[in-house]
């Protein structure tokens, strides 16, 4: 085995693993507010992506990312508010099946939009060739960006719950929501902010990662399956383990190539969301007894 | 109770018969082709109906059991057996009558499997991992649930389109007709068209006698139980883990032989019918047709798959089906073809009556 | 004679006790009540008996044989029969539908014989129809036959729950709560119900805040307490049980 090559492939597992754990973590965002899991999420990275593109034609980049991601929470918030804030008690397959007629809506949207040619930003630094060299690995640059801005999502999404208002209120309705909403929490208005909020870092992922793997009007689909994967194996609603699984499904992707054909990379993955799914739904880091203790 | 099925049943019966006549008369032969193909898909949303709608299960899933149907009976149906024919089990296959010989198109002979042979191999091997997946997958509720079929329908559609044997993205083609009968083929020959709309029929009435009288039984009671209160309906004795499995299995048989027949009818089958998008759109049907409905299932499988089959939905055909799964479930989650939403129309109608009178 | 027979019954969550070496018998023919204050385990003990839960350890015989680790079906099957504390009636079903299933245990038609309608299948129908409007009748709702469940009003729908139980024909009825949520007069008429299910030789363990209910039918009272067993008498040793009274007057208190 070539150590070399060896590191090129954990280098690409950690690039997607990294925008893994971003889409998780909009899963979970959702998730924690709502007890929904939104099948759109995907579409958010996907439209992130893709407006930032067209945008590049008319602005510089930073003012392009900046404005895709805004648009993207402003869709982000429609959707909630069109599509969601004013069911009473919907079931949960209610839910299912809307945000699925969401995802494809956005997905058909995109294709008459942006047609089915495959698109990217620039790199951010340098181009598609540059490399640099950490410790004798060949990294372009593009991917410590990726890398970078997660980690920054990470860490800001840390400190947005933990030290802010809206945050903290968040926070009270995802633990508990009728007794939020006694503390004068309003219920529905942290939903939307949810939406926003994981609409915006879907997006801002879809604007990094692009320059890489380029995006096209049904990315989404696959995004989605991998962080909903992602989101499970960390245990659903915990945005931290979501980080740690999302390099560890990553790696272990990027690796497959090694004994599986290219054509089944996606095979593993799902494989690997089933079998968690069977084996232990609460996650690589989440204890049976809390879950137990949930249902009863 | 019993006498209504059998009307309603009539009833399909004389549809099916004065649309073929009114084709025939008015000379729109062409639009059976389309009719004969929603026959088909909707075995698949029949199928699904039942699980969704009476057992309350929801699988995103399905176009995968259609493709597992379908590809095998593709596969084995033209793919060339004659170089393994020393092979042991090959050999003792043809012995018993299960290979065919026929020309392939060059003019060569060669050895496959007789339709009926591969259908009986492919509903079975279909039936057989809707099985062994379904046991684990069942146990999971809600969101759980809806990702893990999400999950095997992608697993199914990445394997037909990475494998090579089963034409990677152009799918399979060239798939002889499937004689049922002496004389009764499936084939999408024009001569016996109107055959062949009949032949659908025939299989779509006899599932949907079947399926009536199992959610009309002690099993399509229990069935809606574990829908209504699956706690509950434990506590009463029914064994729900078993009834939601044989449930799942059996809508995994109907869509397989919706993918096999259609395959033959097609002469082909491509990778984008186990695509996600397929298997929301069955979903998309039985919600319209109302969920725990097996007519509306039926009506709106013919309708909705004809439609599109017909191109109404030119290049929004996705869209389409997106959108009738948002408002649908928006506005009308028991779905459109129900006598208390008539009702519910007409009491609205008679109150807005009602008070212009008073004023 | 014992037609249940709890032994050393234990099973915790996380750290929680919430049941803890529980044993105790239910005559045959009896009404046995189980008491205590919120929290004390007496809904996870339903459970542990009905099969919903698994023990840590412990046993659980039902006419002597070993019932616990089974399946919530199985166990019903045995002829041991449940309600919820949550009424648990089947959404879109009608109430006679409802206690249709409750005869699904001593019906016999499966898949195969369902989808082809066979003769004998269709005459087993019919006697599950006509026994559940039996039961129907014997409990006053057989006007409300054909309403969906859970429109009726709230009293009805325990009723309606209970009426499901009783169609299994089970030999053990367990109710958890069937007062909770009922006005006095209904509490009353649940109390004479209850009487003449036991009359009819059905033996019942029930789960009941309500004290005056509970003392007025039952044969005898466990008193459960943090998941420990604290009493188990007749309902006038009960009343006079100074531990008994610790607990609850203590709950008072707080």
């Amino acid at each position: 085995m070539n150590i070399e090559l060896f590191f090129q492939y954990i280098v690409a597992g950690i690039t997607y693993g990294a925008i893994y754990s971003i889409v998780a973590i909009g899963f979970n965002i959702i998730y924690n507010t709502t007890g929904i899991i939104n099948f759109a999420q995907g579409e958010f990275v996907m439209i992130g992506g893709m407006t930032a593109v067209t945008l590049h034609s008319f602005f510089p980049l930073p003012y392009a990312i900046l404005l895709a991601v805004i648009i993207t929470m402003i869709a982000g918030a429609l959707i909630e508010i069109i599509f969601i804030r004013w069911l009473v008690n919907p079931s949960v397959l209610r839910m299912i099946i809307i945000t699925i007629g969401i995802s494809i809506l956005l997905r058909e949207a995109a294709l008459y939009i942006w047609g089915e040619k495959v698109r990217g930003l620039p790199y951010f630094t340098g181009t598609s060739v540059s490399s640099l060299s950490i410790g004798g690995v060949h990294v372009s640059p593009q991917v410590l960006w990726v890398i970078g801005i997660s980690a920054v999502i990470v860490v800001a999404l840390n400190l947005f719950f933990s030290y802010t208002m809206p945050g903290r209120q968040m926070r009270a309705c995802a633990s508990n929501r009728d007794a939020a909403r006694l503390c004068g929490v309003s219920a529905s208005n942290m939903i939307t902010l949810s939406f926003v909020l994981s609409a915006g870092i879907g997006a801002l992922a879809g604007c990094v990662v692009s320059p890489i793997t380029y995006v096209q009007y049904e990315s989404g689909t696959g995004l989605a399956i991998k962080g909903f994967t992602v989101a499970i194996l960390g245990g659903l609603g915990n945005s931290m383990a979501a980080v740690a699984a999302g390099l560890i499904l990553g790696i272990l992707e990027s690796l497959s190539i090694w004994v599986m054909p290219t054509a089944y990379k996606d095979v593993i993955s799902i494989s690997i969301l089933l079998l968690m799914l069977f084996v232990k739904p609460s996650g690589l880091f989440g204890s049976k007894e809390a879950a137990s203790l949930k249902e009863f | 109770m019993g006498h209504q099925r059998y009307l309603q049943i009539l009833g399909l019966i004389s549809a099916v018969i004065a649309v073929q006549l009114f084709t025939y008369y008015t000379d729109t032969g062409h639009h059976l082709t389309q009719l004969t193909m929603s026959a088909y898909y909707s075995l698949v949303i029949i199928g699904l109906c039942l699980l969704i709608g009476y057992a309350g299960q929801i699988s995103l899933g399905h176009a995968g059991f259609f493709a597992i149907g379908g590809y095998i009976s593709a596969f084995l149906t033209t793919h060339n057996f004659l170089p393994y024919k020393d092979n042991y089990f090959i050999s003792f296959l043809s012995k018993s009558g299960l290979l065919a010989s026929r020309e392939d198109l060059y003019g060569g002979q060669i050895l496959i499997f007789h339709p009926w042979a591969a259908c009986i191999a492919a509903v079975l091997f279909a039936v057989i991992v809707a099985y062994l997946i379904g046991g684990p997958v069942l146990k999971l509720k809600g969101h759980y649930l809806a990702m893990a079929t999400l999950g095997f329908g992608i697993i199914v559609y990445k394997i037909v389109l990475g494998t090579e044997k089963f034409g990677a993205a152009d799918g399979i083609s060239d798939v002889p007709s499937f004689v049922l009968l002496p004389g009764v083929e499936i084939t999408g020959k024009l001569p016996v068209r109107i055959m062949n709309y009949y032949v659908a029929w025939v299989i779509v009435i006899i599932c949907m006698i079947i399926l009536l009288n199992l959610i009309n039984s002690r099993i399509g009671r229990a069935l809606r139980s574990i829908h209504g209160a699956e706690d509950a309906s434990n506590a009463m004795g029914v064994n729900t883990a078993k009834y939601k499995l044989n449930t799942f299995v059996l809508s995994a048989a109907f869509a397989s032989v919706a993918g096999v027949f259609l395959t033959h009818y097609n002469g082909g089958i491509g990778p984008s019918e186990a695509s996600v998008m397929k298997s929301v759109r069955y979903v998309a049907i039985v919600a319209v047709g109302g969920m725990a409905n097996l007519w509306g299932a039926l009506i709106m499988g013919v309708l909705l798959n004809f439609l599109s089959l017909r191109g109404y939905f030119g290049t929004y055909d996705d869209a389409v089906f997106g959108g009738i799964l948002i408002l649908i479930m928006l506005f009308a989650p028991e779905g459109l073809l129900r006598i208390d939403l008539f009702r519910s129309l007409k009491g609205m109608f008679l109150k807005i009556s009602d008070s212009k009178e008073k004023t | 004679m014992a037609i249940l027979e709890v032994r050393d019954l234990s099973r915790s969550f996380g750290g929680l006790q919430a049941v803890f070496n529980v044993s105790f018998t239910v005559k045959n023919g009896s009404i046995k009540a189980l008491i205590g204050p919120n929290g004390a385990g007496k809904t996870t003990l339903f459970n542990l008996i009905s099969g919903f839960l698994k023990p840590d350890t412990g046993s659980v015989l039902f006419n002597n044989q070993k019932i616990h680790g089974l399946k919530p079906y199985q166990v019903a099957g045995k002829g041991l029969s449940r309600t919820f504390q949550h009424i648990k009636l089947f959404h879109k079903m009608t109430v006679l539908e409802n206690i249709m299933i409750g005869r699904h245990i001593h019906s016999k038609a499966e898949f195969i014989s369902g989808m082809f309608n066979l003769p004998w299948t269709q005459r087993e129908e019919k006697a599950i129809r006509e026994r559940s409007l039996e039961i129907l009748n014997f409990l006053g709702l057989s006007e409300m036959a054909d309403a969906e469940a859970t429109s009726l009003a709230y009293g009805q729908q325990r009723i309606a729950e209970l009426a499901r139980a009783l169609a299994c024909e089970p030999k053990l009825l367990l109710l958890d709560e069937p007062a909770a949520g009922l006005n006095m007069r209904e509490t009353a008429e649940m109390a004479k119900l209850i009487a003449r299910i036991r009359d009819m030789g059905i033996t019942v363990l029930i789960v009941e805040h309500d004290m005056s209910l509970v003392m007025n039918i039952s044969d005898e009272i466990i008193v459960l307490s943090y998941g420990q067993k604290i009493a188990d008498d007749i309902p006038l040793a009960i009343q006079k049980n100074s531990e008994v009274i610790r607990v609850y007057l203590g709950e008072e208190d707080a």
